[in-house]
């Protein structure tokens, strides 16, 4: 049984990460493990920088270039940003709804250890005979010609992870679904919970395409089957559809919480209620619809024919009416509010313009017969870094302030943090705002070097500079993160001081049962209506105190994740006819099917924490939260 | 939850299956992994339509050339049935009656291992025809689509399986109920999938 | 999570009343499954009659929609309370899938 205030050895620590079904525990794991892939997608963003930092570089040859090309893709979308915002979901959604865990606390850890072992996996490639080289769109046509191990690393690699997002996303959508707290109704979700349920429907419905693509890929390349090859009937533009049906909705579950994460910004730090709530609701909700219309903006040049490209063309364009809906809410948000410029704030702030100039590039993309000049040119780098670095990342460095008080109970020092935001901000548009012009310039995107008469060096230098700012920024957020963690100066419920939903009513960290008492929901910001009405215990209750019902541990997450690891190396090697390799196959899966059987014939009930243990609990959090207000004040007043 | 908690036809409740949180929960999550499901199958049947036919050149093969409609008729009419009676399994888990809905399951499991036994002879039957897995495009579409969902039967079956020796001794309880339930769901889905199948692949693929 | 079900007592009439309207919801799952077989045999004899393909495609495509439908909201209870999330989900999936499948059999060789 965890409880957060007994000291425990380094080994019954692992033991209990290893083992937990909490989902603040969970969400811990995914920000270090979706933290370290990031720092690992960074090296490779600057190798490639390096690379094109001058012309006729050869810091990297040919091949490795469109090694650490493909992986820095691949490993941001799929290891990076979509973790840490799971990660952000898992610690903060389920509170804001009032629940005691999500749906399904065992799947909640499964999902978190495939797409651990997805992403090892994947990461090995380096160590065993070569990296993935076909971008991270890995289209059929390269893909096929790809020699090595490499392509079917990334395709095990993601259908292991990717089994595990859409078990998360079917978890919180179900949580959302089925465990708000009495009173609060759809319309009253806080606007990051909301982006979380549409994100997870997208990925529900997204995902498949992508595993039933790659899962063609595996057997094409491994077992024969001739979907992509062409000189056996097959077609390669099926892989393109598939990964774009899939692709063009991904990009809006990377970029949806991170709209949820700034609407929460924007209405703590302005101390007003979002503006035009109901109107921020159905533009994500429409944002989701529509994501699921446009992909073939993507493959304008494969000579879809001109019906479909006008077709794609216009329902591209209709996206950006809801995007821009949103972002005047914000700004009528902001307008008028009492502001205080913290760090979450500033990035919010620096958000917008950022994001903006990313959605006038795609709609200019969006432009069938324009993009025939823009395609693969350094024009599309720019545009997808600008919303996702300026949407993306400003969200999850925003959100990694925000949120570290409720996850660890400690804040970042904003003075760091503020020295962090401009290294990263001006880094980001140095690197990024120069390459619209190199696309322009006709500078290819995925080309390992250019040459010196081609102009485009100065360019390129500057854009270098500006990865380099970037790098900075980041290592001065791990000094910011190692610094905190050693100081170690706790801090209380609402440690920024003007928290409107329900995580910031209590503890940082919440004990591992959330709520004592269940809360009763009487609006939207119910905190903030309760501390408007001078409420002195915090909340008003739906239920008196009782005991609670919570879910056991369970080790089998991990085995069932560390089989499926197995059983791909014997996948894998299958086709160089190693002997050992359908051994390994089959013992990888008889170790994954093994552990879902024992799962599902061994009774799990979980167990109570009684009426007492609560009032002992709360005992020591009252104790805990005097002895703050005696020492020094928690939080930033 | 209390597992020996014993109920009576007139203390179970009308929808065991939705009665906990637990269970609502599972029913909840479950339909959605059925609409990603519903997703999967599109995926596979768009490609197999796509890549109907389609082969090297010279290939001897065709939708046309190769199917049979007697036997698809059988399969299709067996697991048809098979929904029909897991519908009774269901129905006498509502009114509380365990051995009657044991009865009733372990005659779909017999209907789906029919189903299954007649799926293995036609693919055996067309690899030695010489239409095996790798023969072309249409072949890894038409293999693909079809055993995916044959992979279904084989694990809606095993769940079947495994839930009824589970819980032969102890009978129903709010614990397993909505395994119960669900197990049937999944099998209807089943069902649903293998309409389209025998619609666009075989009856679609007979008249070219 | 402690919200365990709330113990249930029905009388006598109650539970008998509650019996029946099962049964005769029983029946009505037999009707749907005698349509659902009528449906299938009008699709293989159609077929098996040799009409015209524009003519025979249309309309088993119809059969087989209406088949789903039956087994949807009959056998799987869609049209019961409590589902309206689901159906909602489900319809979603439906619309994703009938985009892929409509790009796969019109662009994909162009
Ligand atoms: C106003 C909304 C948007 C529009 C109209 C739009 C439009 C486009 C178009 C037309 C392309 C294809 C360009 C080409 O390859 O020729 C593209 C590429 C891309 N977009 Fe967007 N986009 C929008 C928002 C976003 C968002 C929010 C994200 C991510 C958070 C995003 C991420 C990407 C990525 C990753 C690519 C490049 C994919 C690749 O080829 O590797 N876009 N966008
Ligand atoms: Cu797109």
């Amino acid at each position: 049984m965890s409880s957060n205030s007994q000291k425990k050895g380094f080994g019954a620590t692992i033991w209990d990460y290893l083992t937990t079904v909490d989902h603040k525990k969970i969400a811990i794991l995914y920000l270090i493990s979706g933290g370290f892939f990031f720092l690992v997608g960074g090296v490779e963003a600057m190798l490639i920088r390096i690379q094109l930092m001058k012309a006729g570089n050869d810091f990297l040859s040919a091949g490795t270039y469109n090694e650490v090309l493909t992986m820095h893709g691949t490993t941001m979308i799929f290891l990076a940003a979509m973790p840490i915002l799971l990660a952000f979901m898992n610690a903060v959604s389920p509170l804001q709804i009032g629940a005691r865990d999500v749906a399904f606390p065992f799947l909640n850890s499964l999902g978190f250890w495939l797409f651990f072992f997805g992403g090892v996996f994947l990461n090995l490639s380096w160590f065993l005979g070569g990296a993935p080289d076909a971008g991270w769109t890995n289209y059929a046509s390269l893909a096929l010609a790809s020699e090595g191990h490499g392509i079917d690393f990334y395709s095990l690699g993601l259908t292991i992870s990717g089994f595990g997002t859409l078990i998360a996303g079917i978890n919180f959508l179900v949580t959302i679904i089925n465990m708000r707290a009495p009173g609060m109704t759809y319309m009253r979700m806080p606007l990051f919970t909301w982006t979380t349920f549409v994100a997870s429907a997208l990925i529900l419905l997204a995902f498949p395409p992508l595993t039933v693509g790659i899962f063609f890929m595996v057997f094409d390349r491994l077992f024969g089957a001739n979907f992509f090859d062409v000189t056996m009937g097959g077609n390669t533009i099926i892989w393109e559809h598939f990964f774009w049906i899939f692709g063009h909705p991904e990009v809006y579950i990377l970029v949806l919480p991170a709209f949820g994460i700034f609407s929460e910004i924007f209405a703590i730090f302005s101390r007003k209620r979002l503006f035009g709530y109901t109107a921020l609701v159905f533009a994500t909700i429409l944002i989701g619809f529509y994501g699921f219309m446009v992909w073939a903006h993507h493959m304008f040049t494969v000579g879809l024919g001109p019906t479909a490209n006008a077709v794609f063309a216009l329902a591209t364009m209709i996206i950006a009416v809801p995007t821009g809906i949103k972002i005047f809410n914000w700004l009528l948000t902001i307008w008028g509010g009492s502001i205080s410029f913290t760090v979450p704030m500033i990035y919010a702030v620096a958000f917008i313009p950022s994001f903006v100039a990313g959605g006038v590039t795609g709609v200019m993309q969006a432009i069938a017969p324009l993009d025939y000049q823009l395609h693969d040119s350094y024009f599309i780098v720019a545009h997808f870094h600008y919303v996702i670095v300026g949407g993306v990342v400003l969200a999850i460095l925003a959100g990694t302030h925000l949120y570290w008080p409720k996850m660890f109970g400690t804040m970042l020092s904003e003075k760091l943090g503020k020295w962090t935001f401009w290294f990263f901000f001006i880094g980001f548009h140095l690197t990024f705002f120069i390459q619209h012009f190199l696309g322009l310039m006709g500078m290819p995107r995925r080309v390992y070097t250019f040459g010196a008469d081609q102009g485009w060096d100065l360019f390129n230098a500057i854009s270098s500079v500006g990865a380099l700012f970037m790098a900075i920024g980041v290592i001065i957020l791990l000094v910011n993160v190692v610094m905190t963690v050693a100081k170690n100066e706790r801090v209380g419920n609402d440690p920024w001081g003007d928290g409107r939903t329900l995580e910031w009513a209590i503890p940082s960290p919440p004990p591992f049962y959330n709520f004592a008492q269940t809360p009763l929901v009487r609006g939207l910001d119910p905190y903030w209506i309760e501390k408007m009405e001078g409420n002195k215990e915090g909340m008003v209750y739906a239920e008196p105190l009782g005991d609670i019902h919570m879910p056991n541990g369970s080790f089998i997450p991990f085995v069932i994740s560390l089989g499926m690891f197995i059983a791909s190396f014997g996948a894998m090697y299958f086709m160089d006819d190693k002997a050992w390799a359908l051994p390994v196959l089959i013992g990888g899966l008889a170790i994954t099917f093994g552990s879902m059987l024992v799962r599902s014939l061994k009774d799990d009930l979980g167990f109570h924490v009684t009426k007492e243990e609560l009032i002992a609990d709360n005992e020591r959090i009252q104790r805990e939260a005097r002895a703050l207000e005696g020492g020094k004040k928690g939080g930033l007043k | 939850m209390d597992l020996n908690k014993r109920y009576t036809p007139q203390t179970w409740p009308d929808h065991p299956e939705t009665a906990t949180l637990e269970g609502k929960n599972k029913f909840v999550g479950f339909w959605l992994l059925l609409a990603a499901e519903t997703v999967t199958f599109a995926s596979l049947f768009a490609t197999y339509l796509a890549l109907k036919d389609k082969g090297p050149s010279g290939m001897e093969f065709s939708a046309a050339g190769l199917f049979e409609l007697p036997l698809v008729f059988a399969m299709t009419m067996i697991l048809l049935t098979s929904s029909l009676t897991s519908v009774y399994a269901i129905y006498h888990m509502k009114n509380h009656n365990f051995k009657a809905m044991q009865a009733w399951l372990g005659i779909t499991v017999l209907l789906g291992l029919a189903f299954l036994g007649l799926e293995i002879y036609e693919f055996n039957h067309y690899v030695h025809l010489g239409f095996g897995y790798t023969n072309s495009a249409f072949s890894s579409a038409f293999y693909t689509l079809v055993g995916t969902h044959g992979a279904h039967v084989v694990f809606g079956l095993s769940w079947f399986i495994a839930l009824m020796i589970r819980n032969a001794k102890r009978g129903l309880n709010m614990y397993n109920a909505p395994k119960f339930y669900l197990a049937a769901l999944y099998w209807h889905f089943i069902d649903v999938v293998w309409v389209f199948i025998f619609t666009v692949v075989y009856l679609m693929g007979v008249i070219g | 999570m402690a919200h365990d079900t709330h113990d249930i007592h029905r009388s006598r009439a109650e539970f008998e009343f509650i019996k029946k309207k099962r049964a005769a919801e029983m029946r009505g799952q037999l009707t749907s499954f005698a349509m659902m077989i009528f449906l299938t045999l009008i699709a293989f004899t159609l077929v098996a009659a040799d009409f015209s393909t524009y003519l025979i495609v249309p309309i088993i495509l119809l059969l087989a929609a209406i088949q789903v439908v039956l087994q949807l909201y009959h056998f799987m209870h869609m049209s019961n309370k409590g589902h309206g999330m689901m159906a909602f989900f489900m319809f979603s999936g439906m619309f994703v899938a009938f985009m892929t499948i409509i790009a796969m059999v019109t662009i994909v060789w162009w």
